[in-house]
Formats: C-alpha cells, structure tokens, sequence
C-alpha cells in the first residue's frame, strides 16, 4: 500500500522560485538488521528518485540504507511555464511509484 | 439498606472524578505539541509533510475495503467517514454493553470485525490496525475531547487514575512523579510534558505507556491489556476540552 504525499503550490508568477515537497510511504528496511533468530532481514529501500518537469528531469537523488522509512525529499525550482511535475520512486524488489502535481505559472 | 450503599459509591465515584480533573490546574494544561520544537511543530502543521497522513490515507483505502465471510467493508454499515466517525475518538475508550468493559478504538474496529465483518482480528502495531485507527481518529480533528460520562465506565476512570498516580517497578515511580509533578523539566533532553493523549493514536498511545512502564523498569503490559485502556481511559478525562490533533507528530 505504497502512497505519496506531494506538496507543488498551484500558482506561481514565472521566475519564482518554488519549493517541492515529497513524502512516499516506504519502509527503508537497511539490511544490516537482524531477526532474534539471526537472520539477517533483507535490504529494502529505495534506491532512486527522479523529479521531471514538463518531461525535462530537474531532481534526482540516490538513497541509501541510512536514510529513515518514509522518506520526505524537498526541493527548490524555479517555476518557468505552466505544466506537470513528474515524481518517480524506484527500489528494491521491484518497487516502483509514481505522482505527478500540475502548476499553472502567470 | 441497598440503596444507600449506593448513594455513598456514587458519592465516592464523584469525588474521584473531581479529584482526578485537578491534578493539573485546567488552565495550566499544554498540549504536548507546545513542547515540541518549531521545525517539529511544521511537520505536524503540513498534512503533506506529516507522516502520519500516510497512515490516514491507507486507512481511507482500507475504509472501503470488504473483508470477511461476510464480505463487507466499514462503509458499508457506516458509509461515509466524515460524518459517521466523527467526534468518535474525541470520546473514546467507550463502555462496551456485551463486554461489560471499556474498548479503546483499536478494539472497537476488531470487535466490528469479528461482529460484523465476520473477519479475523488485526494484530495490534499492524499496519492496517494502525491505519484504520489514524484514519478514524482523524475524523475528529479539532474537536474537543468529551470522555463518555457512562456510570458504568466510571470504575475503569477510577482504576485508570489509580494505576497513574501507583508507585511501581524498579525504579519506584508513578506516572504522576513525572507527569504531574515535573512535566515542565526535561528528561534526558526530552521534555517530559504532561501526558495528554491529544493527537494518539498515530504514534500509538499504548505503545507510549508500555514506553513510559519500561522506563519505571516495571512489569509491562501487553498490548490491549485492561490496565491500559483503563489508563487510557483517565488520560482521556486528564484532557477533556482540549483539541484532537490526530495525526500527531511527536518527536
């Protein structure tokens, strides 16, 4: 049950500098634990994060076994023309989520 | 004869719940968001920067999900959150009739459950437990708590307030040493803050407890024991009046 939470303002005068909030839902298990029984429990992130606006990638970031669960990525750009904002979460086994955020620019 | 014995338990009954409303001056109560950093305080004020909203959001799915033999989901007896849930948890744990006890929200979605949905219990700390309380404890945001004035549910307020204010453990400490007595000092750099569960269940107000009696190096509880809801249960009346703040952010 993977979710985000995504935070682009709605408006923005062209030339402002705007900030991006990102919360995804993710355990970010580090793999260096281990089970009473002293199994090691298997590592869990995620690994990339990529932030497109209007196609063009403008954010991205490798995560690692240190950072915390649920990670919350925030950023600064500057708001050019009204479009989308594209967020991609990749990781471990698979997972793979996806958001977007529209912005009308004035 | 019987009657009268009545009379004076009532008495007795009442006299504790005035006495259990002034451990802390009404007017000196802080919720334990006001001790918390401003940069913490931002994360709980942005629903898009709080945690917690996670949780909110897989309990809404989890609201329309069916489950059970009898194949059916919250919504379907309740429908829409919003209205049926509110003020829910603002006057939670309630006395539940077939029980003859109090139920804190928790126990009251695994007692639908088992009623109505014909399903299995949540284990509690799941995932699901946890998001299907946040998200009907969320439905009462900003209300003020009112704990439910049910005679039968006085006892428990009572037995509640007992554990709070008994001495235990190891260490040798009641609830109230700390939490009525020192909450406006700090304990090992955290402030120590005056055991109001305003914004529970995210953070799990039992999971706090269980925390706090492991700190006394006290016999603990297990999860949904009668003792906590019972504390839980007191904590509620120590806070009646104030706002629900559930998703909360605590550090």
């Amino acid at each position: 049950m993977a979710s985000a939470l995504i935070n682009v303002p709605k408006k923005a005068k062209r030339g402002d500098v705007i900030e991006i909030k990102t919360l995804m839902s993710h355990i970010m298990e580090t793999g260096y634990r281990h089970t009473a029984a002293g199994q090691v429990v298997p590592r869990d992130i995620i690994t990339s994060f990529t932030c497109r606006y209007n196609g063009e990638e403008i954010f991205r970031a490798d995560l690692f076994p240190a950072i915390a669960a649920n990670p919350f990525i925030t950023f600064f750009t500057t708001a050019t023309e009204s479009g989308k904002f594209d967020f991609e979460w990749i990781g471990d086994n698979g997972f793979s989520e996806k958001a977007s955020a529209t912005i009308s620019v004035e | 004869m019987r009657f009268f014995v009545t009379i004076f338990f009532t008495a007795v009954l009442i006299a504790a719940g005035i006495a259990a409303a002034g451990e802390i001056p009404l007017n000196e109560r802080r919720s334990g968001y006001t001790f918390m950093a401003p940069d913490t305080q931002a994360i709980q004020d942005d629903d898009t920067a709080n945690p917690g909203m996670l949780w909110v959001l897989d309990g809404e799915s989890l609201w329309k999900k069916k489950a059970g033999t009898a194949n059916k989901s919250c919504a379907d007896c309740h429908n829409d959150a919003s209205t049926s849930m509110k003020g829910v948890a603002a006057r939670y744990p309630a006395f539940d009739m077939t029980l003859g006890r109090p139920v804190n929200l928790e126990q009251r979605i695994n007692l639908c459950r088992a009623r109505h949905q014909e399903a299995s219990p949540l284990a509690y700390e799941s995932r699901d437990l946890l998001a299907l309380t946040a998200f009907v404890a969320e439905q009462s945001r900003k209300m003020a708590i009112t704990p439910d004035t049910t005679a039968e549910l006085q006892p428990f307020v009572a037995n509640g307030r007992d554990f709070f204010m008994k001495r235990q453990g190891q260490l040798n400490l009641g609830c109230t040493n700390c939490h009525d007595d020192n909450w406006d000092k700090h304990l090992a750099g955290s402030a120590v803050t005056q055991a109001l569960p305003t914004g529970y269940p995210i953070y799990r107000l039992e999971r706090r407890l269980r925390n706090c009696i492991t700190g006394m190096r006290a016999q603990n509880y297990d999860y949904g024991a009668p003792e906590l809801v019972e504390l839980e249960l007191y904590l509620m009346s120590r806070a009646a009046g104030m706002k629900i703040e559930t998703p909360a952010v605590r550090p």
